[in-house]
């Protein structure tokens, strides 16, 4: 059992051909701040990649940040919220629901693992804002994909592939992303006591109409009552004559406070870290899914399980707490979604993650595809070799 | 330009090719063996190149697609996948021993979603097709290439096409939900759907810009936006390259991004201005259009900073559309612009880097110089917002030598472009245009990486070879591991 920590490219490039040569699979880890994520790990070498740090160059007019892919995200957000830019796919921070005392989340991480907040439905997740990396295969070659512009269609995608991988292809030691002007101002236009129905109802009349929405939520208990919630966000008339028109428009589901700034950081902040739902040991799950399909879904879960939950970009994802579920309520869920979208099991104590597929069974001819380009990078599956999936 | 030695075998086998593929489809007019209706096939937007491909073969059903990639994926025949043939780059440039597998009776708009913002449609529908199916409830499909007349989702998804529109709302990858294709062995898959995040790796985010060479796209599943309210476009002169580009970044600087915002230098505004009579000023280096699109209470708060950033980068003239009509004649100079390009010289050949905004002036600068160098005038026109150049190249095909000077100019563009940290294609891809200029910007562990990538997909090399890659290398080979046997054990590091 050995932790290697390497400093440099050539360095890390030894480890990994030693790895491949001996057969031997590492755990690629930086902040940790997402070990608790994915399939439980147990591989007898761990690779600290936590040497690849600093932000490279950033260019604010360009739109364009380069950084260690271990360069720690309040390190990132510090150095755009100095030029008033941001992230814009917002990524959650999920330390609280994983129950991790990592000190805090790293660029690469968040990329490894995909993430996106509440602005997905406007601006995407991780992966629509990556625009270039240097990484070293599981083959133990340093190679790089991409580049520095936003738009750039110069040889395959890798980048996307590498998005939401877990590490499983490549180790990541420098990383490209597109950054974005953050908001003037925001407001968030909050309807009170919607059922699931109604609610998903307003969302779709929210994100149907002109007003450009950035999020939209439903939480159906804060304080004993259901919220739902539109976010608009620019400059600052914009969102006030957005916000107004949106209480006239909905008007058939109800009166609506508008939230300001502050009040609605705090609110879309909760949302994108399942505040909600941390506390207490439940199973966490997070269903991606056609939005309509929400309310019938969660109708079906709640049918055979236990459960409390969110909804998030206009009911397209729904985050299930499960309580005393045998398999986590793995069974009833993925038997209520039916195969229309998917459903990862982000929190559960370590039997049951190594119990139950953690991320949505794939299709025979799918899984073989995947299986064949996790060989095209990494033919001795050395890198994270069980995250995604059992031996791969 | 090298392509793969066609077989001589394989051609003499035509006829019994052909007969073989009529019994897979149903139509009775699905395989096209006639070399006279063969000829309109030789060749896509990149008109420079053709070649008579062995076959045409133009499938109904995804079920017949699956059969004839599996029945030429079992006689190693190979395979060109063609939309509706309007690449820039020559992606369906046909192979002499290869079929060409058209897409085009795949042409219906399947399901229209409004409450999920989606549209399923067949991958030969045009894009402008999709806004047109949908535009009648406020709704568009948001990437907008210039030729999106004519030119189909399929084919976008192959090239991660773009538009004027890119840096606010993305390129097709970032507007497609999910794809159902088929693989060179028949296999037919379904990625995504309806749901915006998907399991496992991101095969899609792949397969779109894969340039036929991944698979064959028989669905699509795009995005739908709510088409913004209000759009107004501003026309601005600068005295110089300098201060136009100056422009760009200060708007960005400032925290606005255009829904679209296009520059053309002085040649670009001169050919547009002799063709169209948009009123653009002739006394100025070079215009910017700025459009600010979404809620009128936005537009109007942003038209008036934007009006104020550019007179303090010592801008010469603006005004500001005040009316969707006037808006329209601000754009419809820039939309013309290569066919304006067309009407001063007898050919152009159009260019496809992109740059980091602020190195615009130096490549402006030294495009200058290789004009000079090869007596050869250019004229540019330049998706500003996210760096994208679209240099023309005027000259004359009947001109012997001429058409290859072109292309060495267009090369040493690029070279540079890619030096100051650009890369060779911003969104027409690279196909054979581009193909050779690939060590440019990736080594060769880069380019066995993305090969090695293809042989997951396509272990056999049949879909779509001679394209992208400058090398052809075989798969058994590109997977051998280098294991150097005196290094088996962990080298002496810090371990931890």
């Amino acid at each position: 059992m050995s932790r290697f920590r390497p400093t440099d490219e050539k360095q890390l490039v030894d480890i990994v051909a030693a790895a491949v040569a001996g057969e031997q699979p590492l755990e690629v880890v930086a902040g940790g701040s997402k070990r608790g994520l994915g399939r439980p790990l147990q591989l007898p070498h761990t690779l600290d990649v936590t040497g690849f740090s600093g932000i490279r160059q950033y260019e604010p007019e360009e739109l364009v940040l380069t950084a260690g892919a271990a360069t720690p995200l309040t390190e990132i957000e510090r150095a755009l919220t100095a030029r008033r830019q941001m992230l814009a796919f917002e990524p959650g921070d999920w330390r609280a629901p994983l129950g991790s005392s990592a000190t805090d989340q790293t660029l690469g991480g968040v990329i490894a693992c995909n993430l996106a907040g509440p602005r997905r439905i406007r601006q995407g997740a991780a992966r629509d804002h990556f625009l270039g990396v240097a990484a070293v295969s599981g083959r133990g070659e340093a190679f790089k994909a991409g580049g520095r512009v936003v738009k750039n269609v110069t040889g395959y995608d890798l980048c996307k592939l590498l998005a939401g991988s877990y590490g499983t292809l490549a180790v990541m030691t420098e990383v490209t992303v597109k950054v974005l002007p953050a908001p003037e101002a925001t407001r968030s236009v909050v309807f009170v006591g919607l059922d699931d129905a109604r609610a998903v109802a307003a969302m779709i009349h929210g994100l149907n109409s002109s007003h450009e929405l950035s999020g939209a939520a439903h939480l159906p208990k804060v304080d004993g009552r259901a919220r739902t919630a539109l976010r608009v966000e620019g400059p600052a008339p914009s969102v006030e004559a957005r916000s107004a028109a949106l209480c006239g428009e909905l008007k058939q589901f109800g009166a609506a406070d508008i939230l300001g700034d502050a009040d609605s950081v705090k609110l879309w902040t909760a949302v994108r870290n399942v505040d909600p739902l941390a506390a207490g040991g439940r199973a966490i799950w997070r269903v991606s899914l056609a939005p309509t399909g929400a309310p019938a879904f969660l109708a079906a879960v709640r049918g055979a399980l236990d459960i409390d939950y969110i909804l998030d970009w206009g009911g397209g994802l729904v985050w299930l707490a499960v309580q005393g579920a045998q398999d986590g309520g793995a069974g009833p869920i993925r038997a209520a979604l039916g195969g229309r979208g998917n459903a990862t099991l982000v929190r559960a104590p370590l039997a049951l993650r190594a119990a139950v597929p953690i991320f949505e069974p794939l299709p025979p001819a799918v899984a073989a595809l995947t299986a064949r380009v996790k060989d095209s990078f990494d033919p001795k599956r050395i890198l994270n070799r069980g995250r995604l999936y059992p031996d791969m | 330009m090298l392509m793969p030695e066609p077989d001589a075998a394989v051609i003499a086998r035509r006829s019994a090719i052909a007969t073989d593929l009529r019994r897979l489809c149903a139509a009775p007019d699905a395989v096209i063996e006639s070399e006279s209706e063969r000829r309109p096939y030789e060749s896509d937007g990149l008109t420079a190149y053709h070649a008579l491909p062995l076959l045409v073969v133009l499938p109904s059903t995804t079920d017949e697609v699956s059969r004839v990639l599996a029945y030429c994926h079992d006689n190693a025949l190979k395979v060109v996948p063609r939309g509706a043939g309007t690449s820039l780059s020559g992606g369906a440039l046909p192979l002499e021993d290869g079929i060409i597998v058209g897409l085009s009776k795949f042409n219906r708009v399947l399901e229209i979603d409004f409450d999920n913002r989606c549209a399923v449609v067949q991958p030969g529908v045009t894009n402008l097709g999709i806004t047109n199916a949908v535009q009648h409830a406020g709704f568009y499909y948001a990437p907008d290439p210039s030729s999106q007349i004519a030119c189909s989702i399929g084919g976008n998804v192959a090239e991660n096409s773009g538009g004027v529109h890119c840096l606010k709302y993305g390129l097709t990858t970032n507007n497609v939900l999910g794809i159902e294709m088929v693989l060179m062995d028949g296999t037919v898959l379904r990625l995504g759907g309806k749901h915006l995040d998907r399991s496992g790796y991101d095969l899609l985010g792949v397969m779109v810009g894969s340039e036929g060479l991944l698979g064959v796209v028989t669905e699509v599943t795009v995005r739908l936006l709510r088409k913004p309210t209000t759009a107004r476009a501003m026309l601005v002169g600068f005295p110089s390259n300098e201060s136009a580009g100056a422009c760009v970044a200060a708007i960005i600087g400032a925290g606005i991004i255009p829904g679209g915002m296009e520059m053309m230098d002085k040649p670009a505004i001169r050919a547009v201005e002799d063709f169209v009579h948009a009123g653009y000023p002739l006394d100025v280096e070079a215009l910017l259009i700025v459009e600010l699109d979404g809620p009128p209470a936005e537009v109007d708060h942003l038209i008036g900073r934007v009006e104020q950033i550019a007179r303090q980068c010592s801008a010469v003239s603006v005004r500001v559309s005040n009316s969707e009509e006037e808006r329209l004649v601000f754009w419809a100079g820039r939309k013309a612009a290569f066919p304006a390009v067309g009407r001063i010289s007898p050919d152009y050949y159009c260019v496809d880097p992109t740059i980091p905004r602020a190195k615009l002036p130096d490549v402006l600068k030294h495009m200058a110089e290789l004009s000079k160098k090869y007596g050869l005038r250019v004229a540019n026109v330049f998706h500003a917002g996210d760096g994208n150049l679209h240099p023309l190249i005027l000259y004359d095909a009947n001109k012997p030598g001429e058409l290859e000077r072109t292309e060495q100019f267009g090369a040493d563009i690029l070279k540079y472009c890619v030096e100051v940290g650009g890369c060779l294609s911003g969104e027409h891809g690279i196909g054979v245009e581009k193909r050779d200029l690939m060590g440019t910007t990736f080594n060769e562990t880069d380019l066995e990486q993305q090969q090695r990538v293809k042989c997951a997909f396509d272990p056999d090399g049949l879909l779509n070879p001679g394209k992208m890659f400058p090398q052809l290398h075989r798969c058994a080979e590109l997977s051998r591991l280098h294991v150097h046997h005196g290094q088996v054990r962990f080298p002496d590091l810090p371990r931890f």
